[in-house]
C-alpha cells in the first residue's frame, strides 16, 4: 500500500488523540494546493439564506455560481417555491469592462414583476468587488421602486471562508428583523436558527417545541417566510442549531432586541432531548412546559428505543469516520453513533473553531483522528488506517468511501432522509445499517484485503 | 437598438450552461496522471467537484489556488506557485492543468508569465508538465472551456518529429466515458494506433479501489499527445467547433496534419461519415462488426418506425449535443421541434438548417442563449411528446408531466450518467430503444386498455 503523503503545513490540522499536545490549528484560509472540501464565502452566503421561500435569490456575477446552486438543498417549503430557481445577472465580458450595475437593475426589475417575491437577495461574486459595482445603492433604488426589502449580500467568494458567508448572510437577514408586527405573540415564543428543514426536519422540530405549549414565531432558514423573519424580534429565545451559520444573528438579536438564545442540536437521541428541556427550562415560570416536554421526551424514546435496541445490536463494534461542514453537527454524530454501540476512530469539520475542536478532543477516545479541513488524501488515508467501516459524510466524501469498500451515510443537505429528532434517530441507524450490512460490500477489493 | 438592450439585460433563469473552467476540468482529468488546477477562489473547484461528483459517483480532486483578500488585490503569483508545489507533493502528477476563473482573469492574471520557468529544465526530469488555459467565466460557456483546454494541451505538448506513427488523432468532445470507449474500440477495430484526447473513460467510471489512488488509472498518455504533431490524420467531432479555433485545426496549420471535422457520431448519418473517415484515411473496410450493427440498427428502426413518426422532442444542452441529437432524431422521423443551447455561437441555426431544410416551415424552434424558464415558455406552446437532455430538464418535463429521457451531461437524478452511449449505431440503437419504449409505454399507461401487446 503507497503512504499517503500530508503536507508539511497541513499537519498542524491534524491531532491524534492521546499523543502529545493539543494544539490544532483551525479558522484559517485553506492551504493552496490542498484540495479543500470546503466552497467559499458566496457559498456560506447562499446556504444559509437559501430556504427562505418566497425570496427572490439574484446571484451576481458570471453563470457559474448560480448554476452550481440550483436547487442543490432538499429545503422544503409548504407553500412557494422560489428558493429553487437559480436566478444570475450572468455577467459578459463587456460588463466585466464597463460594469454590471445595470444588468442587474434590469435584472431585479424584471425578476420582482415576474415572480412577485417579498424581498430580494442580491448575492456579489468574486468579480463584483474588484469591478467595483455599487450593489448597495441599486438595492436601495430597487426597494424603494418596488416596495420590498432588496438586501445585499457581500458574498465575494474569495474574501475569507464559508463562515465569513454565513456572517454575511447573517448580517443581511438583520435587516429583515424588527421591521415587521410583534402584535399577537405570546410570552413563549421562540425563534428556530439554523435549521434548514432539510426532508422536513423543521416541521419536526417545530411540532415538538408547539406540542410543549411553545410559540415558534420563525424558524428563519427552514421553510423561512420574510414575514416570519420582520416579526422574529417579537420572540423571547433564540434556539440555535448549527452553530457557525447563524450564530452572528442571534448575536445581533441579542445585542439589539435583548433576546437570549441558547445553541442545540436535533441529532440524537440525548441532544434533541437536550434541546427541549433547554427551552422548558428557559421559560422556568411555566411549570406546564416542563411537564409536557418530559411527556414528549418519555412517548417519543419509548416509541423507538425497541426498533434502536435491535439496531444496536448489529451495530456494535463497527467504526466510523464523520467529516462534516460545521463541528456542532460532529458532536451530535458522535453520541448518536455511540448510541449505536458505533466508535468513532476519526472526526473533523471544514469550519470548526478552537472552542469546538477542544469539545471535540474531550469527546473521542484515544487513537481517534482529529482533522480541521481536511483534504481527499488525508480522509482516505486515515479511514484506511483506521479500518472504518463506516463514512458520515456529504456529496464529496461519498465515492472516496465507496471506492475503499466502506459505507456510508449522508449527512449533508441534499439528503432525503428526516435524520433529526427522535424519528430521525430511527432513518439514521437505519441507513447506516443499510449501508454498513450490504452484501455488495463482500466484493470491495480493499475490503477483501483488509479481511485478510 | 432599444430592443436588443432589453434582451442584453435579461437575467440569467435556470441556466442551461456552466462555466467555462468546469470543461477545462474535464478534459485535464482525461489525461494520465494528470490533475486540474483551479486558478481562482476555493468555491470555484469545491462546486465544480461537487457537480461532477454528482453525475459521475466517482472522486474528483480539482485543486484550487484558493485566493485571498492579500491574493486578489496584489496579485495571484505566489498562491499559484505555492499550490503548484503542494499538488506535486501530494499527488506526484506528469501534468498540472490550470483553468483560470473570471477571478483570476478579472484582476488581470498572465498565468504562463507567472510560470515561466516551471518546467523539467529547471527542476527535474519528474517535474510534470504544466499546461494552461484561459477560462473566463464571463466568456463562452462549459464547451468552450473543454475546447479551449483540449486546445491548450495540443499547443504545449504536441511536437513533429517526422516519423511515421499511422497514429489517428481523435478529439471526441464531451461524450460519456461509455462513449469514449466506444469510440477506442471503433477506431481500434480498424487496427490502427490512435490518440485520443481527453479520455476519462477511466478516470471517470472506474472500479473500486484495491489500494488508494491519488489519481485514478487511466487517461490519454502524454506520449500519445506529444506524438499527434506525426499523425496521418485527425478527426475532430463537433459541427459548431468547426466554425472556432480547435485542436484539429491547430495540428493542420502547424504540422499540416489532415483534418477531418465531423459532426458528433449521433445516428446512423453521422456514424456512417466517421466510419468512411475512417476506411479513408486508414484505407481499410469497416469492420464486418460494424455492418452487422448497422443491419440490426436498421432492422430496429423499421420495427419501431410507426411509434416515433413524427413525435415531437424538446432537444437542449451543448450546441453540438443538439445538432447530433436532432440529426438522430430527424432520421427516425422525430421532429426535435425545439433545438435550445445555453450557447451563443451563432451558428446553430445554420447547423440545424442543413439537417433539416425545412425546419422553419415544420415550425421547429432554434433557440441558442436560451435558459430553462425559456426553454419551459417555448415548450407549453407546442404541447411535445417528450423532452431529451440532460437532468436539468426535470423540472419543466414533470411541470408539464411529460417524458424525459436522460442523456449528455449532467445527470444527477439517475444512476449510469457515464454509462450511456450516444455514439455509433450501439449509441443510436440504445436511444431508439429508449425513446420507443418511452412513447410505446406513455401510451399504454394513459389507454384505458392496458393492451399487453404493442
Amino acid at each position: 500500500m503507497n503512504s499517503i503523503p500530508i503536507l508539511k503545513e497541513r499537519k498542524k490540522q491534524i491531532y491524534h488523540k492521546g499523543e502529545g499536545v493539543f494544539d490544532l490549528t483551525c479558522d484559517t484560509k485553506s492551504l493552496a494546493g490542498s484540495v479543500s472540501q470546503r466552497a467559499c464565502v458566496f457559498c456560506g452566503s447562499r446556504v444559509v439564506l437559501y430556504p427562505i421561500a418566497d425570496a427572490l435569490h439574484l446571484i451576481h456575477g458570471p453563470i457559474g455560481c448560480a448554476s452550481y446552486t440550483w436547487d442543490i438543498r432538499g429545503a422544503l417549503s409548504s407553500g412557494p417555491e422560489l428558493h429553487r430557481m437559480s436566478f444570475s445577472t450572468d455577467l459578459r465580458e463587456r460588463n466585466i469592462i464597463f460594469g454590471g450595475e445595470k444588468k442587474l437593475y434590469a435584472s431585479l426589475v424584471q425578476l420582482i414583476d415576474t415572480y412577485r417575491p417579498n424581498a430580494a437577495f442580491v448575492y456579489c461574486t468574486c468579480i463584483i468587488g474588484i469591478i467595483g459595482d455599487d450593489i448597495d445603492s441599486v438595492c436601495k433604488r430597487v426597494t424603494e421602486e418596488k416596495g420590498i426589502p432588496v438586501l445585499p449580500v457581500h458574498s465575494e467568494g474569495f474574501k475569507g471562508t464559508k463562515k465569513d458567508g454565513y456572517k454575511a448572510a447573517c448580517e443581511s437577514l438583520s435587516m429583515l428583523v424588527g421591521t415587521g408586527s410583534i402584535e399577537n405573540i405570546g410570552k413563549y415564543a421562540i425563534n428556530i436558527m439554523g435549521e434548514f428543514n432539510i426532508a422536513g426536519e423543521a416541521w419536526t422540530i417545530k411540532k415538538y417545541y408547539e406540542n410543549m405549549g411553545i410559540e415558534v414565531v420563525s424558524v428563519f432558514t427552514g421553510d423561512g417566510r420574510v414575514e416570519n423573519i420582520k416579526r422574529s424580534h417579537g420572540a423571547s429565545l433564540n434556539v440555535v442549531q448549527c452553530s457557525g451559520s447563524i450564530l452572528r444573528l442571534a448575536q445581533i438579536m441579542e445585542e439589539k432586541y435583548g433576546i437570549p438564545y441558547i445553541r442545540v442540536s436535533y441529532f440524537g437521541i440525548d441532544d434533541m432531548s437536550k434541546a427541549l428541556y433547554d427551552v422548558a427550562a428557559h421559560f422556568k415560570d411555566n411549570l406546564k412546559i416542563m411537564k409536557k416536554t418530559k411527556e414528549i421526551v418519555r412517548n417519543e424514546i419509548d416509541a423507538i428505543y425497541p426498533d434502536l435496541l435491535r439496531y444496536k445490536k448489529a451495530l456494535s463494534g463497527k467504526k466510523a469516520a464523520i467529516y462534516v461542514g460545521g463541528a456542532f453537527k460532529a458532536f451530535s454524530m458522535i453520541k448518536a453513533l455511540r448510541s449505536l454501540g458505533i466508535d468513532v476512530v476519526l472526526a473533523g469539520s471544514q469550519t470548526g473553531n478552537k472552542d469546538d475542536y477542544e469539545v471535540l478532543r474531550d469527546m473521542c477516545d484515544d487513537g481517534t483522528v482529529i482533522l480541521d479541513d481536511a483534504n481527499p488524501l488525508e480522509l482516505s488515508k486515515y479511514c484506511i488506517e483506521k479500518g472504518a467501516d463506516l463514512f458520515v459524510g456529504g456529496v464529496k466524501e461519498r465515492p472516496i468511501a465507496y471506492k475503499l469498500g466502506i459505507g456510508f451515510c449522508d449527512h449533508n443537505h441534499e439528503r432525503k432522509i428526516s435524520l433529526a429528532g427522535y424519528s430521525g434517530m430511527i432513518n439514521l441507524a437505519k441507513e447506516v445499517y443499510s449501508s454498513v450490512f450490504s452484501p455488495v460490500w463482500k466484493f470491495a477489493p480493499q475490503k477483501m484485503i483488509r479481511r485478510r | 437598438m432599444k430592443t436588443q438592450e432589453k434582451i442584453e439585460y435579461k437575467a440569467t433563469s435556470n441556466a442551461c450552461k456552466l462555466c467555462s473552467p468546469l470543461g477545462a476540468s474535464f478534459v485535464f482529468r482525461g489525461i494520465e496522471r494528470s490533475i486540474p488546477l483551479l486558478h481562482g477562489s476555493q468555491g470555484c473547484s469545491t462546486y465544480i467537484r461537487r457537480y461532477l461528483i454528482s453525475h459521475f459517483n466517482e472522486p474528483v480532486d480539482i485543486a484550487c489556488s484558493n485566493f485571498t483578500e492579500e491574493t486578489a488585490v496584489f496579485g495571484g503569483g505566489a498562491n499559484l506557485k505555492l499550490a503548484v508545489e503542494n499538488i506535486i507533493k501530494q499527488y506526484n502528477p506528469e501534468l498540472i492543468g490550470i483553468a483560470t476563473t473570471c477571478l483570476s482573469e478579472t484582476i488581470g492574471e498572465d498565468v504562463p508569465m507567472i510560470l515561466k520557468g516551471y518546467n523539467k529544465k529547471n527542476f527535474d526530469e519528474n517535474f510534470p508538465e504544466i499546461v494552461s488555459v484561459s477560462t473566463p467565466s464571463f466568456s463562452g460557456t462549459h464547451i468552450d472551456g473543454f475546447h479551449g483546454a483540449v486546445r491548450a494541451v495540443v499547443n504545449s505538448i504536441a511536437v513533429e518529429k517526422k516519423i511515421s506513427t499511422k497514429q489517428i488523432n481523435i478529439f471526441p468532445g464531451m461524450l460519456s466515458p461509455a462513449d469514449l470507449r466506444h469510440l477506442k474500440e471503433i477506431v481500434s477495430d480498424f487496427s490502427t494506433n490512435y490518440a485520443m484526447l481527453p479520455d476519462y473513460s477511466d478516470t471517470f467510471d472506474g472500479p473500486l479501489w484495491t489500494e488508494y489512488q491519488e489519481i485514478p488509472e487511466g487517461g490519454t498518455k502524454i506520449e500519445k499527445i506529444a506524438s499527434m504533431g506525426d499523425a496521418v490524420a485527425s478527426i475532430e467531432f463537433g459541427k459548431i467547433l468547426a466554425g472556432k479555433e480547435s485542436a484539429g485545426k491547430l495540428l493542420e496549420s502547424r504540422f499540416n496534419v489532415p483534418y477531418h471535422s465531423l459532426g458528433l457520431p449521433i445516428g446512423i448519418n453521422e456514424t456512417d461519415a466517421f466510419l468512411k473517415a475512417l476506411e479513408t484515411i486508414t484505407g481499410k473496410p469497416v469492420p464486418e462488426k460494424y455492418i452487422q450493427e448497422r443491419g440490426r440498427l436498421i432492422d430496429a428502426y423499421a420495427d419501431g418506425h410507426k411509434y416515433v413518426f413524427e413525435a415531437r422532442a424538446v432537444v437542449y444542452g451543448e450546441e453540438d449535443l443538439v445538432i447530433g441529437l436532432a440529426s438522430f432524431l430527424s432520421e427516425v422521423g422525430i421532429i426535435p421541434i425545439i433545438c435550445a443551447s445555453g450557447g451563443e455561437s451563432g451558428l446553430l441555426r445554420q447547423k440545424i438548417l442543413d439537417i433539416i431544410p425545412d425546419a422553419e416551415n415544420i415550425g421547429i424552434r432554434i433557440i441558442e442563449g436560451a435558459d430553462f424558464v425559456e426553454i419551459g415558455e417555448e415548450a407549453r406552446k407546442i404541447d411535445p411528446d417528450f423532452f431529451i437532455g440532460n437532468s436539468k430538464g426535470y423540472k419543466i418535463a414533470r411541470e408539464m408531466k411529460k417524458p424525459l429521457i436522460r442523456v449528455g451531461f449532467p445527470i444527477h437524478d439517475r444512476l449510469g450518467g457515464a454509462r450511456i452511449i450516444h455514439v455509433g449505431y450501439r449509441g443510436a440503437q440504445q436511444l431508439f430503444d429508449i425513446i420507443s419504449n418511452t412513447i410505446i409505454a406513455t401510451r399504454q399507461d394513459t389507454s384505458p386498455v392496458g393492451y399487453t401487446y404493442m
